[in-house]
């Protein structure tokens, strides 16, 4: 379980984050929407701490963190690795192949064998379709391929929550859509994802769960339901703009 | 004209073979773990509290002030106060004979460039790549080691292979403490044929085969490291 409760981040003058209240729960796939600007990157960055609030609680499984205070190494790598994440521009590492992509973490941090961690990487880049790129530089790869491979790469390090910054954006439409089944298809399994997307088929589709951001608060927190056929007049204002 | 090649030239390559180019990679050798040490620990933000901070605080400084003092001198100045001005502190393990002296001021003095260039090479690496790493439980160290230092290194390739090639050169100034390299002795030569012209313009041609035939490597070890990138 993944709960933040009374969290504020404060940018200089601006609060991207205002009191938020929120609890994850695992085996769900939650889907955050929201204008631009309204804190969601934020909130998933504080997630695994790549951005640290200025106050509230963090709750991961047994352990709680008060953001107002630093954060232990111990704990810090502890949340990193309990948690993935896929960002909206791929960062593969440069320097190594894709299998080599696949497998620093896992041997490094997880002190998987390399012969392990090479096995596993390979199942997993079977389940991107993209097995036969093992042995390129990341250079040699689309965008789509790129965002594929950084899904897998999360994956290999066996999150309890994978999370995800607009993973699609950066993308044309049918490789948006290849982008969209994978997730689907780790949704189905139960897998524990935590999705900022703007693409809202997909939300439909696939979310357990909706949360809507808006001004670094959550306006709403529910079923895909509620938030698609029975909107609120803000949600349905901010459904109608992304139709043409 | 080749007559005069054919006699000088065989000296002058067995001065160049017996000091300018056993000085240049020797300083280089050091340079390069001067320049990897000051380079790195400048650019790494360890992150500790306490007393640690201050440490890190004052080395940090030293270090700054270092290359800042081998930039903004003339290297024969620095050679002249290490060979002559340190013997005069009367300190016993302070007599720098000329070999230490030209190989500590050469090395020091190239070392200060290049650990810029470490420098700059380490900040050119986007912080998204530190952040992805981190994402992966990656610790501050490793994330260094093995995903910035790596990328690094490659960016800073041509500058360092730049100052190589000028420490080479600045080998010549060994002349002026004594060493009898290249130039000094195509200087005493010189003397002697009073054909300094051809004399200089011979020892300028076999700097500029050393240079060439020292730079090969350079091609090789960058086609290696561009091995990830277009
Ligand atoms: N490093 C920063 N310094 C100052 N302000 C920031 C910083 N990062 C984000 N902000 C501000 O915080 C607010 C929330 O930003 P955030 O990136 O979380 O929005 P978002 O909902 O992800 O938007 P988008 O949909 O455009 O990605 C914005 O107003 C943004 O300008
Ligand atoms: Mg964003």
């Amino acid at each position: 379980m993944l709960k933040l409760e009374h969290v504020n981040k404060i940018y200089k003058e601006h609060q991207a984050l205002n009191d938020i209240n929120v609890t994850f729960n695992p085996n769900e796939t939650t889907v955050i929407v929201g204008p631009s600007g309204s804190g969601k990157s934020t909130l998933l960055r504080s997630l695994n701490l790549l951005e640290h609030p200025e106050n509230g609680m963090y709750t991961l499984d047994d352990r709680t963190i008060d953001y107002s205070k630093p954060v232990s190494k111990d704990t810090l790598l502890w949340i990193r690795h309990k948690t993935g994440m896929v960002f909206q521009q791929p960062r593969m590492f440069d320097h190594l192949t894709v299998m080599g992509n696949m497998i620093e973490a896992p041997v490094h941090v997880l002190k998987q064998s390399k012969a392990e961690a090479i096995e596993h990487g390979h199942e997993l880049l079977q389940a991107v379709g993209l097995d036969d790129t093992a042995d390129r530089y990341p250079y040699q790869l689309s965008g789509g391929q790129t965002q594929r491979i950084a899904i897998a790469r999360a994956l290999a390090m066996h999150p309890d929550y994978l999370l995800l910054d607009e993973p699609t954006s950066a993308l044309d439409p049918e490789i948006e859509a290849q982008i969209l089944r994978i997730l689907k298809r780790l949704a189905e399994k139960h897998e524990s994802m935590i999705i900022v997307t703007h693409n809202m088929e997909f939300a439909k589709n696939a979310a357990d769960r909706m949360l809507f951001l808006e001004d670094g608060a959550i306006d709403f927190d529910g079923t895909p339901d509620e938030f698609f056929n029975h909107p609120t007049e803000r949600i349905d204002r901010f459904l109608n703009a992304y139709k043409i | 004209m080749i007559d005069f090649i054919t006699t000088y030239a065989p000296q002058l390559i067995v001065a160049g073979l017996k000091y300018t180019i056993p000085l240049a990679l020797i300083s280089f050798a050091f340079a390069l773990v001067f320049a990897g040490f000051v380079g790195v620990f400048r650019s790494y933000d360890p992150q500790v509290t306490g007393f640690k901070k201050v440490l890190w605080f004052i080395l940090n400084n030293l270090l700054a002030f270092y290359v800042w003092a081998f930039r903004s001198t003339p290297m024969l100045v620095q050679l002249f106060v290490v060979f002559y001005g340190l013997p005069k502190l009367g300190i016993e393990w302070l007599q720098p004979s000329a070999w230490v002296a030209a190989i500590a001021v050469l090395s020091l003095n190239s070392g200060a460039y290049a650990s810029e260039a470490i420098r700059a090479a380490i900040s050119s690496i986007p912080g998204t790549q530190r952040e992805a790493a981190q994402a992966l439980g990656m610790t501050e160290g490793q994330t260094f080691t093995r995903i910035i230092l790596p990328q690094a290194a490659r960016v800073s390739i041509p500058t360092l292979a730049n100052s190589f090639i000028s420490l080479i050169k600045d080998t010549s100034l060994a002349s002026t403490v004594t060493i009898v390299e290249m130039f000094y002795l195509s200087q005493q030569m010189a003397a002697v044929t009073f054909e300094p012209l051809q004399m200089y313009l011979l020892v300028a041609a076999i700097y500029a085969i050393f240079v060439t035939i020292l730079s090969i490597p350079q091609r090789y070890i960058q086609r290696w490291a561009d091995r990830f990138v277009k």
